[in-house]
């Protein structure tokens, strides 16, 4: 009855402040499509130059990569080019040997450089070696030549034992999750949709419960026999109902709208996202009693939001030292995370999430209860 | 007033301490049923702590305070009790209706029950025309009101008011207090704070409050016959400086 009481005011509550909902529901999808636009961009193509001088032996194959291929008359122009940052990577020929020098202040245009010398590199190897051979040893005797020829030789030798199930053979690929199309959207979807919902949630409950701390209300209601956790459970329910149709827009849009990989079930993306939302909404009820003004609320944000977005697995953990990386075990997020992966790209049921949902269920009880507790400091009993 | 009536409210050498900062000490109160009983004192006298121990939500540091004959705070007692807190408290976005309907809903008021009491109190304090407005629309003076109503919804035997006539015009102040005498002629006791002293008058019985004592508790009469005074900020200022 009176958390029925507590729910419906919530809601109406809702319903009167257009811009918190527009907030909830509008933004998410704002930033999700945004990021959609950012990351599901086709492969960077990197512009590099090329000098005169290796342009015979490296140009072709280039060209035959992903990139722009420019050429340069001279080094110095080609050096100024990358100067000006109008290519990403200059190729000479530095002594007679191909000589590679790259802009590198965009790690992402780097790596595409690197790709695209390589794959170029390996096109030209069966080729070259031999002519590089040959060219080393063109001032030598027949037998010189001789040699040349049987390193062609090994070449083709070498070339048809490949083919003949050598473990340096082009290998097979398959997927066991995903595909090769995957894109990083695709990678980061699941994470941020559980991030987005964490995030307005913890925000728009932590100043709605600060609110009704500062304006008196919360006395005022604790003057009536309600119960604390009457009150908790009541301010679950309204938020539990509002943010259900949050989650079920952001993961709609994100599905249907966006085309993010989804290979799981939608009904356990939507429990995910209530438990994460729950879990978020309990987590801001609890902060904002530590806050004296909605400020200081949003000063929590740096500090309890942010670092379990860097450690929910939007970026690969296991490079961190190892303290850090056993932090996320105290982070929400993180299994709410996870378990989004789980279903969304693993396409896992029950059994492949049980373990995180029931951590993220037991964050939510415990910021209850411990909300619960807060409360006795307004009111005894 | 009938003493021999056992009390309806009592402190018992209540103090109260903050972080270690004394608000109240040594208060006695005796409150009677079916009397309005003022708490006359400035800001800062300790007045609102005391009344949130009489409603319950706060308990003393030492001593007792008893409801009906119950210990205090006790949930359940909550129920016996109008509040209406120093702030409104009241939820700016929501209608004056809608506020009353949650506030009843936490009393346990419903049905057809509720929209009658709700049209009732309403009127008592002067706002059925404006019960669809939003209480952020509402002046001062209409938030104290609503803030009556809603203190009165569920009839409770006993009412909590901190500074109920502040920002209140002299006309419907009049007939709040008319509205208070009626209750008490149905048996409802009221405990009020003030810190104007011509509201003073209108009480049957006063505590002047200072610097978290008690200075001295009678009826009007009595408390300007005990100084020898014949106006209640006299009596105050003479029973003040008495200490010094």
């Amino acid at each position: 009855m009176r958390i029925r009481a507590v729910i419906l005011r919530t809601l109406r509550q809702f319903r009167r402040d257009k811009r918190t909902v527009a907030l909830m529901f509008i933004a998410p999808l704002l930033v999700l499509t945004l990021m959609n636009l950012v990351f599901n961009g086709s492969a960077y193509v990197p512009r590099i130059g090329i000098t005169e001088g290796a342009a015979d032996t490296f140009g072709e194959a280039l060209t035959t990569q992903n990139a722009k291929v420019i050429p340069y008359p001279s080094d110095e122009q080609a050096e100024q080019a990358l100067e000006d940052n109008k290519i990403d990577a200059v190729v000479s020929l530095q002594g007679g040997k191909p000589a590679v020098k790259l802009e590198g202040s965009d790690p992402t245009a780097s790596r595409a450089v690197m790709s695209v010398i390589q794959n170029a590199a390996a096109s030209l190897l069966p080729a070259a070696s031999p002519s590089a051979a040959a060219n080393a040893d063109g001032s030598a005797s027949a037998s010189g030549n001789g040699n040349g020829n049987g390193n062609v030789y090994n070449g083709n030798r070498n070339g048809n034992r490949n083919g003949n199930g050598n473990p340096l053979a082009q290998p097979e690929i398959s997927y066991l999750h995903g595909s090769g199309d995957m894109s990083t959207i695709d990678h980061i979807g699941p994470v941020l949709i559980g991030f987005f919902i964490f995030f307005f949630v913890f925000l728009i409950a932590g100043v709605a419960f600060l609110r009704e701390r500062t304006s008196g209300t919360l006395e005022r209601l604790l003057a009536s026999p309600i119960r604390r956790s009457e009150l908790v459970l009541g301010y679950l329910g309204g938020f539990g109902l509002f943010t259900l149709a949050q989650a079920l827009l952001i993961t709609w849009y994100s599905i249907k709208v966006l085309g993010i990989v989804m290979t799981g079930s939608f009904g356990y993306v939507l429990l995910l996202t209530l438990l994460l939302s729950m879990t978020a909404l309990t987590l801001g009820m609890l902060m904002s009693a530590y806050a004296s003004n909605e400020l200081q609320m949003i000063q929590f944000i740096p500090i309890i939001i942010v670092p379990q977005l860097f450690l929910s697995g939007l970026f690969n953990l296991d490079t961190l030292p190892d303290w850090l990386a056993a932090l996320r075990f105290i982070m929400p997020l993180y299994f709410g995370a996870q378990a989004m992966t789980d279903v969304m790209i693993r396409g896992q049921g029950w059994s492949g999430i049980a373990a995180d949902l029931w951590s993220l269920a037991g964050y939510c009880v415990l910021f209850t209860l411990l909300n619960i507790a807060a409360l006795r400091k307004h009111r005894k009993i | 007033m009938n003493s021999s009536l056992s009390p309806v409210l009592s402190a018992s050498r209540v103090s109260r301490s903050f972080a270690g900062k004394t608000i109240l000490s040594d208060i006695d109160l005796d409150i009677r049923p079916a009397e309005i009983f003022g708490l006359l004192g400035p800001s800062g006298s300790g007045k609102t702590t005391l009344v949130k121990m009489l409603a319950g939500i706060d308990a003393p540091t030492t001593g007792q305070i008893r409801l009906l004959g119950t210990l205090l705070p006790k949930r359940s007692m909550l129920q016996q009790i109008g509040y209406m807190a120093q702030a409104d408290a009241l939820y700016n976005e929501l209608t004056a209706r809608e506020n009353m309907e949650f506030f009843a809903a936490l009393y346990g008021l419903r049905g057809k029950r509720r929209s009658v009491r709700i049209e009732e109190t309403a009127g008592l304090v002067g706002l059925s025309e404006h019960l669809s407005k939003k209480a952020w629309q509402y002046s001062g003076g209409m938030k104290r009101r609503l803030s009556l109503a809603i203190a009165l919804l569920h009839e409770p035997p006993v009412l909590l008011l901190d500074e109920p006539t502040v920002g209140i015009d002299p006309v419907l102040r009049r007939s709040i207090w008319a509205e208070l005498r009626k209750l008490t002629g149905k048996g409802t006791t009221v405990v009020l704070t003030t810190h104007v002293m011509d509201e003073a008058d209108k009480c049957d019985r006063l505590a002047m409050i200072r610097d978290g004592r008690i200075l001295a508790e009678g009826s009007t009469a009595e408390l300007l016959r005990q100084t020898d005074t014949d106006q209640i900020e006299d009596a105050f200022i003479k029973l003040g400086g008495a200490g010094q």
